[in-house]
């Protein structure tokens, strides 16, 4: 362990050492994914390549968003666009809480004077159709991680079983910085020439997206994208394997799955604009989840997903 | 030889552990004596880490066993001995020709390891068949067990993990299986998918290094304090206790003791380490529920109280680790993680307060289109029942009407309340606090708390008659509501808690020695969710023939068609439907006329179930109050010999009889009154049965024969004089002692006197004094339903 290491001074400093921490753990080091999600969950790297027996160890940063987060900037704490850090592993190493306590020692949480705790939390998501036993970590009575060891995604057992790790980086760089409010966090180190704030970087957008999610986004042109998203994804795993330009056998996995991805960040945006109700928000999930499925399906028959 | 088993894994679940313990104790156990062997004690403790196991007093080997089964008789037919032989694995063509003709003679064959012998059994010679299984050594026992019990384990929820296929509730890492004796610790040797038994464990995750090795239960126990674990949950629990208690007692505050927190608390942690903070000023002013729910919920916090002021004032967190700087940077972080949790309760507070201060109506109104349940209605409909009921229950537990309404209709306000919302727990506590903020009384105020209760057996009951009232109402609506819509619990089935309601209707009635006739109010209750059923049917159809002309004319063309040939009158609806169709267009009253009419038919029929649905659910009541009484030591048969009387509807009434006759039935004079009262009654009513006449012309003393028959009837005379106002007074006790006092007279008059006198007068006059005793005791119980 790093215990030695100075305490990290900024919120992009804790992200470089995880990176450095699960580069050197021996993950690829991914860049996020180029579509809005949810949570790091729905980035391929992890929902797909949990999927199918090829081991796989990936650590990336994921933009994420929860449109209903959204306090116009003024909340200490919420977000409706925040960073996620996740790392998965297939199969899950032994020693992978050992390992994630070292990336805690190395972002300057020592377990010499913090109490770290691991405390029963099973994760579920209805819209991926997936689910997996674990726990959620605290740091002196604060949750800083999820940590799930993965049994099924996408109606698909998970064999082997991939080991997720996901950090709320705002949270958690808040408590090692010892930040009140998340606009006051130093984004970069505060010494340098222009030292920049996350609310620099991020207040007016968090003002801006508030208004458009709440009232601004147009409910009819939103329904009307979950359609063709829900459409899309369905016509483009219907097509024939065998491509009949190149004769080759290209299942399209990835481009039905992005689609998947939209249709659950409409939904969620449908949700925070009010016009979905009670009622009706189980059959959106399912619907999401239908697709994330055939997705996993389909994933299943490629290359990257078959079992070895 | 003592046997120690460790299942050493990543962090169990607090709220499995205690379960677990039990299950891996029986499961172990049992499968050791399945297999012959013997002990004399075990033990099961868990840590957030490890399961474990010591078994005393483990016999070494399984004693041989000698199985015997008796078979079928030697000469029976050849398929039956093959059945027989098939129950053993044995079903060779020639094997069953091989059993009978070698038992012709007298003697054994053995068969694949089973010794066949024919014995003489009742002067038939039978097959039987004989295994014997030698002995096995305990190592090779305990292998299997454990294998099988890992295997089979029954967790709540399980996983796979790595590349594995196995299951248990988190990766298992190690397995620990020791077997001592004298001659030293050895290892028992098994392999459950990959994972082989040693004689090693590991100590806390923080304060200790590496693995080490242990030579038997007091030495694992020893070591492992040493690495820092605390082995067994109850002396973690004591220390958890203790040292929050010792936080709190010297900063001048005391602890507030919670059993269930202190349990999860202790399946968290291997080395507890209390630590106490104390809350930012800015939240004292928080109600003390609120603090301690969301300390509780949110970060498994105990609370700490100001005996002075009463307030809620600090908090005892307890850490897994001890801390270089003695546990200041836990405390700092677990105080700020505090600050932002209760800030998020001051926010619902004060958004509730604003609510509250201005009547709560907001609330009530949001309470509209909250479901209940499909078919009875929504939040708000099931108020207005409970309303209606509270008003009609106060005058019999005294509590004036309207308030008790007021009262019931504001109960259930803060289910909307935004700390309700969070915490659903604070149910009704929030409401006591809002509606004194409304400015209701605190009467109005401590119904809204104390309405849901008696909601378990510690539960106390509600005293405040408001309270009561409500208390009942609510109880009641749902009963009636469940069982109107054919949703009554069956079996373990009971969705909807009705028989902890039906429990909590007995635990009020008696508690507050309420005296009502259960059957009148439960039919006043499905009389109110009746009407309120079709009062909203009558609003929607009026509004349905308002705004569409061709429905009205549908309407009055169907109640026509359903009319024609019945007896009842269509003329006043069909002369409304003329009306309608010459104007064009419907008015208010006819269309509510109309309705009215309309549904008049559906609501006879409803109102004619209310009878059977209110035998129904008395009946319910009665099972419910047997059980309850039962377990206060009163017999069921005694209950029974209440319930036969009139009356029986009284509750309170009910009760006090019961517990009077068991009481009775205890003395010395009741079992023998007892037999007096059934012989007398058996003579009767065969001579009743014979001669087809009852006698009850009233006996007369001047046929008395005997100074027995005389004492009889002055007995009779003076035990009724007794009786009678005792049981005016509902004084059951004294009525029973003055029962008690025919005992002597009714022994002596049967000894001395034959009833079946050849004198057909005397006979008849002896009959007739049978029948005053019979009467006598009737009034008092039902006493041929009693036992014995």
């Amino acid at each position: 362990m790093t215990a030695t290491l100075t305490p990290p001074k900024s919120f992009q400093e804790i992200i470089l050492r995880l990176m450095t921490y699960w580069a050197g753990q021996g993950c690829a080091v991914l860049q996020p994914y180029d579509m809005e999600v949810g949570a790091g969950t729905f980035h391929p790297a992890t929902t797909l390549r949990s999927l199918g027996t090829k081991p796989w160890a990936a650590a990336y940063v994921q933009p994420s968003r929860r449109p209903t987060d959204g306090r116009y900037g003024e909340n200490p704490n919420r977000l409706q666009h925040y960073y996620q850090y996740q790392v998965i592993i297939k199969p899950s190493p032994p020693d992978l809480q050992e390992l994630y306590l070292g990336s805690l020692a190395a972002i300057g949480l020592d377990p010499s004077v913090h109490d770290i705790r691991f405390v029963e939390d099973d994760w579920e998501s209805p819209t991926l159709g997936a689910w997996g036993l674990g726990w959620e970590v605290w740091c002196d009575g604060m949750e800083v991680s999820q940590f799930t060891y993965f049994q099924q995604v996408g109606g698909h057992d998970c064999k082997p079983v991939s080991g997720e790790l996901t950090y709320g980086l705002e949270r958690l760089a808040m408590y090692v910085l010892g930040i009140d409010h998340v606009m006051t966090m130093p984004f970069n180190d505060p010494q340098s020439p222009i030292p920049l704030t996350y609310g620099d970087i991020f207040r007016q957008t968090e003002e801006e997206y508030s208004r458009h999610n709440f009232d601004g986004a147009d409910t009819a042109m939103l329904f009307q994208h979950f359609e063709n998203a829900e459409k899309e994804c369905a016509r483009l795993l219907d097509q024939p394997e065998i491509d009949p330009k190149t004769g080759k056998r290209i299942i399209m996995a990835h481009p039905a799955y992005d689609q998947t991805i939209k249709a659950s960040h409409l939904f969620n945006l449908l949700d925070a604009r009010g016009v979905i109700s009670v009622t009706e928000r189980q059959a959106y999930i399912g619907r999401v989840r239908a697709l994330a499925k055939k997705c996993a399906d389909a994933f299943r028959l490629t290359e990257a997903g078959a079992d070895a | 030889m003592d046997l120690l088993i460790e299942l050493f894994s990543e962090e169990i679940p607090a709220r499995m552990q205690p379960k677990a313990r039990e299950d891996l104790k029986s499961m172990v156990t049992q499968g050791l004596v399945d297999a012959g062997l013997t002990y004399a004690s075990a033990g099961a403790f868990s840590t957030p880490r490890r399961l474990t196991l010591s078994v005393e007093g483990l016999s070494a080997e399984s004693r041989p066993v000698r199985e015997e089964r008796k078979g079928p008789p030697v000469e029976a037919s050849p398929p039956a001995i093959e059945g027989f032989l098939r129950t053993f694995g044995i079903s060779h063509p020639t094997a069953s020709a091989h059993v009978q003709s070698l038992l012709e003679t007298p003697g054994a064959v053995e068969l694949r390891g089973v010794r066949f012998e024919d014995r003489l059994v009742k002067d038939r010679r039978i097959l039987f068949a004989i295994i014997d299984r030698p002995g096995r050594k305990a190592p090779e026992i305990i292998a299997e067990v454990l294998e099988a019990t890992i295997r089979t384990f029954p967790w709540p929820k399980s996983m796979r993990w790595g590349s594995g296929s196995l299951r248990w509730v988190r990766p298992l890492h190690s397995i620990l299986c020791l077997l001592s004796d004298e001659t030293g610790a050895h290892v028992v040797p098994l392999t459950v998918d990959g994972i082989t038994s040693t004689n090693t464990t590991e100590g806390h995750r923080f304060l200790s290094k590496g693995r080490f090795p242990v030579t038997g239960f007091d030495d694992y126990a020893v070591k492992l304090k040493r690495a820092h674990v605390v082995l067994d949950q109850a002396e973690r629990e004591a220390a958890i206790l203790q040292g929050a208690q010792n936080l709190a007692f010297a900063a001048g505050l005391e602890l507030v003791e919670d059993k269930g927190l202190l349990t999860e608390i202790a399946g968290l942690v291997e080395w507890p380490v209390p630590l106490m903070g104390r809350i930012a000023e800015d939240f004292l002013h928080l109600p003390p529920e609120v603090l301690q729910t969301s300390m509780k919920e949110h970060q498994k916090f105990f609370s700490v109280r100001n005996p002075r002021t009463g307030r809620i004032e600090a908090f005892v967190t307890v850490a897994n680790t001890e801390t270089v700087d003695h546990g200041a940077t836990i405390l700092k972080g677990n105080l700020k993680v505090l600050g932002a949790r209760l800030s998020d309760a001051r926010f619902f507070w004060d958004k509730d307060l604003r609510v509250a201060k201005a009547g709560m109506g907001e609330w009530l109104e949001g309470l509209r289109p909250v479901t209940f349940h499909n078919k009875l209605g929504s939040q708000a409909d099931r108020i207005a029942r409970i309303e209606a009921l509270a008003r009609e229950i106060a005058p019999l537990v005294g509590a004036d009407p309207e308030v008790a309404a007021r009262a019931a209709r504001l109960a259930k306000a803060d289910l909307r309340s935004a700390m309700v919302g969070e915490f659903p727990e604070l149910q009704g506590k929030m409401g006591r606090y809002y509606a004194l903020e409304a400015g209701e009384s605190p009467e109005v105020a401590n119904a809204a708390r104390d309405h849901y209760s008696p909601l378990g057996p510690s539960d106390a009951v509600p005293t405040e008659p408001v309270s009561v009232a409500v208390a009942l109402a609510d109880k009641l609506d749902t009963l009636t509501g469940f069982w109107a819509i054919d949703e009554k619990p069956t079996g373990s089935k009971d969705p909807f808690a009705l028989r902890r309601a039906a429990l909590g209707v007995i635990r009020l009635v008696l508690g507050n020695e309420v005296h009502w006739s259960l059957r009148e109010i439960t039919v006043d209750s499905l009389h109110v969710a009746i009407e309120q059923h079709f009062e909203k049917r009558r609003a929607s159809l009026t509004r349905q023939l308002i705004n569409d002309i061709d429905e009205a004319r549908r309407v009055a063309k169907e109640y026509e068609a359903a009319q024609a040939g019945e007896l009842t009158s269509s003329a006043s609806l069909w002369k409304i439907w003329e009306k309608i169709d010459a104007e064009g267009s419907v008015s208010k009253e006819a269309a509510e006329e109309m309705a009215q009419a309309y549904l008049a038919r559906e609501m006879q029929v409803a109102f004619q179930t209310v009878f059977a649905n209110g035998e129904s659910l008395l009946a319910f009541f009665h099972d419910r109050l047997k059980v309850f009484l039962k377990d206060q030591g009163i017999r069921h048969d005694v209950i029974d010999a209440c319930l036969a009387l009139p009356g029986n509807d009284d509750l309170t009434l009910l009760v006090k009889r019961a517990e009077a006759l068991a009481a009775f039935l205890k003395s010395e004079d009741g079992p023998n009154l007892l037999q007096g009262f059934k012989r007398a009654n058996t003579i009767l009513t065969q001579a009743e049965q014979k001669d087809g006449v009852e006698y009850s012309f009233g006996a007369d003393i001047k046929f008395a024969e005997t100074d027995e028959e005389r004492a009889l009837f002055a007995a009779l005379d003076a035990a009724e004089k007794a009786i009678t106002p005792a049981m005016r007074a509902e004084d059951f006790p004294a009525a029973m002692a003055a029962m008690a006092t025919l005992r002597a007279p009714i022994d002596a008059f049967f000894t001395a006197t034959q009833i079946n006198s050849d004198n057909q007068v005397l006979r008849r006059n002896r009959l007739n004094l049978l029948h005053r005793i019979r009467a006598i005791c009737s009034g008092v119980a039902d006493l041929t339903r009693i036992e014995g």
